[in-house]
């Protein structure tokens, strides 16, 4: 048994997780000490969340030590980590609809057979009075905003005794109001002698809440600093990294032609929450067009916009053909704009969800395009299954048989199967979403090679990545979006980094960067 | 007023196989598990409760009323529990398709029940000869003087033992379900599965008890109609519909067991309401559809009205598996 470094609450030492060929984290050294907040800073991907479940017994590392309060430990359930006082709040709340927030607090604990709900409330009220939360405890959960529900799992995590708390990306759902809120709790928290994990990308709360900053990249521990020795600028440096040379083929746009003209356009979430704000840019045929910013900045929102699955607020996008005649796009149907060219090939996290269907085999998913062409009653499987032959030998896809579920295929396969299907059809707008998410090294270049392919042809390419280095590589102009904003357009031959890093995390300051 | 009085009684008394159906199958379902076996289960506890009364009277040189009545009420605990095992398994377990699983036990369960009960007839002497009086005698045994008084006994007080005990248990199962902690583990795991594991609940174990459980209640519902409805003898397919019924009645109550019980009684009224009405033949087979219109009617106003807490449990029907979490 190794010996741990005195006054910590957590230390983790060399920590390993992979999955599969994948590496999530390598030989990560982390340490959290009593008494204050730390924030886990990385780009998506850097391995914070992993790295997190592994201390909340969602993962079990591969290799390496973790140590609480002094002690060596393994912690294999959730169960394990609440026993430790850890509690972390996940993205997705673990919450019952149905039942009022004071139910879902107590939910599985042992004590009387008979609920006390008038002592239960007592007890969770005296919780809610010490922090400074405000929650109505008979409210059920379907009637609360999101911000409610974190306060939720914030409470039930504290009622079972957790003084240890990681928090993954909390502010995500929240307004500013609700984040200054939580913010003072968490502060709260740290007066009593909490100790708070708080993941994160943005800059600005990183640095006005915690005490310390440790920072990821692709999976490694790059380093902890002390956050009023920090500034932005050194947090970017940190967390983007030296530039990574990519040997991805950029023809020159031959001969751009204006192919959509975007204006104004808003689009709002569910909750009334402004997810793209006045977005106004241009894409010309010949070219690929990146679109740079962290998870749910309005990517998916501006991606559907085009698509006219979104509803917009305001704004308008117009569509020149290919004899230069305009068409205003946000009066067409989304089938209409199916037909003249515009194509999405959204890759969601959920990759079936959308787009493909798990249980049919690739010539039944190639007729979801092509259903509607079959002459009569009958449809035809000729041609999709000829298109489907053609994309399993070019992008050489793996699958035991044409006809075998794609749901039992790897990622990747599954990714160039929807790839191949949106590429074929020739399109004159092709949208794609992170084209390469899961993808290994060779696959990946075979679809920058596809879109290369349907640039030099004359098609605007738009692509949504989350890999820097190859937007920067593989892309013409690079379009940066932060929490629903245009923070600039870039040309990706010249810009840096550190540029996109910065324009990414606070749209406020384009003026001062871009 | 004779003949109201008469209905009223025979409303109830058709009502408390509904009833004890329905119970046990909120019960199940709001453990998230949607068992369609219950018409199955009622046949299975029915005939295993005249099962055991008819060996031990025949090999019984004196029955004993009492003795009888609680060895048919533990064959038919036992057969109803043992149909509710077979799906839990296949469900929980093995995770089975739930509708299927379902189905198949309720056919299951009638065959087993035909099977059987036409067996016994003819051992005991052919149709119509079967008959398992003695115990039968212990479960229609009224409550002696209240029973008597005129209109309020014979509205309140002219049942067997089973017909209180419906009542009871069904008060008891919603006091459980709402008042105590294991029924909120209960129901957030018919909820959210997921969730509930997170919380620290044993999902395996409160779905297979609750199913289990569940289906021993339904079971004692085909008891009822066997030893108190026609006295401790059986007809072919006798039961009839009533496990649909009892399905219908927990979308009727929405999953709330006090409104099962008025809605046994209003079911059981008017299934029998053609009966008492002068209808011509073709309108009493209409008339037999209304407990299931009246449902279709819920259903539709349930959904339009979208209260959250009208709607079956969210996870009814899903299977659970810890690994497909995040």
């Amino acid at each position: 048994m190794q010996k741990n470094t005195a006054g910590a609450m957590i230390e983790l030492r060399g920590v390993t997780k992979r999955f599969g060929s994948v590496v999530a984290n390598e030989n990560v050294d982390l340490t959290v000490r009593r008494g204050e907040i730390l924030s886990v800073l990385g780009e998506n991907g850097s391995g914070k969340t992993s790295l997190m479940n592994m201390l909340a017994g969602i993962y079990f590392p591969d290799a390496g030590h973790i140590f609480v309060e002094g002690r060596e430990v393994v912690i294999r359930s959730p169960k394990d980590a609440f026993d430790l006082g850890i509690g972390m709040i996940h993205q997705h709340f673990k919450l019952v609809d149905v039942l009022t927030a004071a139910e879902n607090i107590i939910l599985g604990l042992p004590g009387k057979l008979v609920m006390d709900m008038k002592q239960v409330k007592a007890d969770i009220q005296k919780l809610l009075d010490k922090y400074g939360f405000d929650l109505d405890l008979d409210a059920k959960i379907y009637e609360m905003s999101v911000s409610q529900k974190q306060t939720v799992e914030i409470v039930k995590m504290l009622y079972r005794g957790a003084h240890i708390l990681i928090l993954d990306e909390p502010t995500a759902v929240l307004t500013p109001q609700e984040t200054d809120k939580l913010f003072q709790v968490l502060r709260n928290m740290r007066t009593q002698g909490h100790s708070i994990i708080i993941i994160t990308h943005k800059l600005n709360e990183v640095l006005s809440l915690s005490d310390r900053v440790a920072v990821l990249r692709k999976g490694r521990y790059i380093g902890t600093v002390d956050t009023r020795d920090a500034t932005e600028m050194s947090l970017t440096e940190m967390m983007v990294g030296e530039k990574v040379v990519l040997d991805i083929e950029r023809p020159d746009p031959v001969n751009p032609r204006l192919k959509l003209k975007v204006q104004d356009v808003t689009v709002v979430n569910k909750e009334g929450r402004e997810v793209l704000s006045h977005a106004c840019f241009e894409a010309y045929t010949g070219e690929i067009l990146g679109i740079a910013g962290i998870a749910g900045s309005g990517q998916k929102e501006l991606l559907e916009s085009i698509a006219g699955l979104q509803h917009l607020v305001s704004g308008s996008i117009e569509y020149t053909n290919r004899k230069g005649h305009i068409k205003e796009l946000t009066k067409m149907s989304a089938q209409k704009i199916r037909e003249i060219g515009i194509r999405l090939a959204f890759v969601p996290e959920d990759r079936l969800g959308m787009g493909l269907v798990a249980s049919m085999g690739m010539t039944d998913n190639m007729m979801l395009r092509s259903y509607r062409k079959g002459r009569g009653f009958f449809s035809r499987r000729k041609e999709p299954h000829d298109l489907a032959e053609r994309i399993m030998h070019e992008l050489g896809v793996v699958t035991p048989s044409i006809d075998a579920p794609v749901g039992r295929m790897s990622g990747g396969n599954v990714q160039k199967v929807l790839v191949g299907r949106e590429i074929a059809s020739s399109p004159q707008v092709l949208m794609v979403a992170y084209p390469v998410r899961g993808l290994d090294i060779n696959s990946s270049y075979t679809i920058y090679g596809l879109l290369n392919e349907q640039k030099k042809q004359g098609s605007c390419v738009i692509c949504v990545g989350e890999d820097l280095d190859v937007l920067l590589a593989l892309c013409d102009r690079i379009l940066v979006l932060a929490d629903g904003h245009i923070s600039g357009v870039v040309d990706a031959r010249t810009a840096t980094k550190e540029q996109i890093g910065l324009m990414m995390t606070s749209h406020e300051q384009k003026e001062v960067h871009a | 007023m004779n003949v109201i009085i008469v209905f009223l009684q025979k409303a109830i008394t058709q009502g408390i196989p509904l009833l004890f159906g329905a119970s046990g199958e909120i019960l199940t379902e709001k453990s998230g598990n949607l068992n369609l076996g219950v018409p199955g289960m009622m046949y299975m506890g029915g005939v295993g409760g005249l099962i055991g009364a008819f060996l031990y009277e025949n090999n019984a040189a004196n029955p004993v009323p009492f003795v009888g009545m609680m060895i048919a009420l533990a064959c038919a605990l036992l057969c109803a529990g043992l149909g509710a095992l077979v799906y839990s398994v296949l469900t929980i377990t093995l995770r089975a398709n739930q509708n299927v699983t379902g189905l198949a036990l309720t056919t299951f369960g009638m065959g087993f029940g035909n099977f059987f009960g036409g067996s016994l007839s003819k051992l005991a002497g052919g149709v119509g000869q079967l008959s398992t009086q003695v115990t039968a005698s212990a479960f229609r045994a009224k409550l002696p003087v209240l029973s008597e008084i005129p209109v309020v006994g014979e509205l309140l007080f002219s049942y067997g033992w089973l017909t209180y005990f419906a009542l009871l248990m069904t008060f008891i199962l919603s006091w459980f379900m709402f008042r105590t902690r294991i029924g909120l583990n209960l129901r957030s795991i018919g909820e959210s599965a997921a969730t509930a594991d997170a919380a620290g609940i044993n999902v395996t174990r409160y779905k297979y008890l609750s199913t289990i459980v569940g289906g021993m209640m339904a079971g004692l519902g085909g008891l009822y109609f066997v030893m108190e409805y026609t006295g401790g003898t059986w007809v072919n397919n006798g039961f009839g519909d009533r496990g649909w019924l009892a399905v219908a009645l927990v979308i009727f109550a929405r999953w709330r067991p006090l409104n099962a019980i008025w809605g046994s009684f209003l079911f059981g009224g008017l299934y029998i309401l053609y009966l008492y009405l002068p209808l011509s033949r073709d309108m009493q087979e209409v008339f037999k559809a209304l407990p299931y219109l009246v449902t279709i009617v819920v259903l539709v106003i349930t959904s339009l009205r979208k209260k959250r807490e009208d709607q079956p449990p969210a996870a009814l029907g899903l299977p659970y598996f810890r690994e497909s979490r995040g």
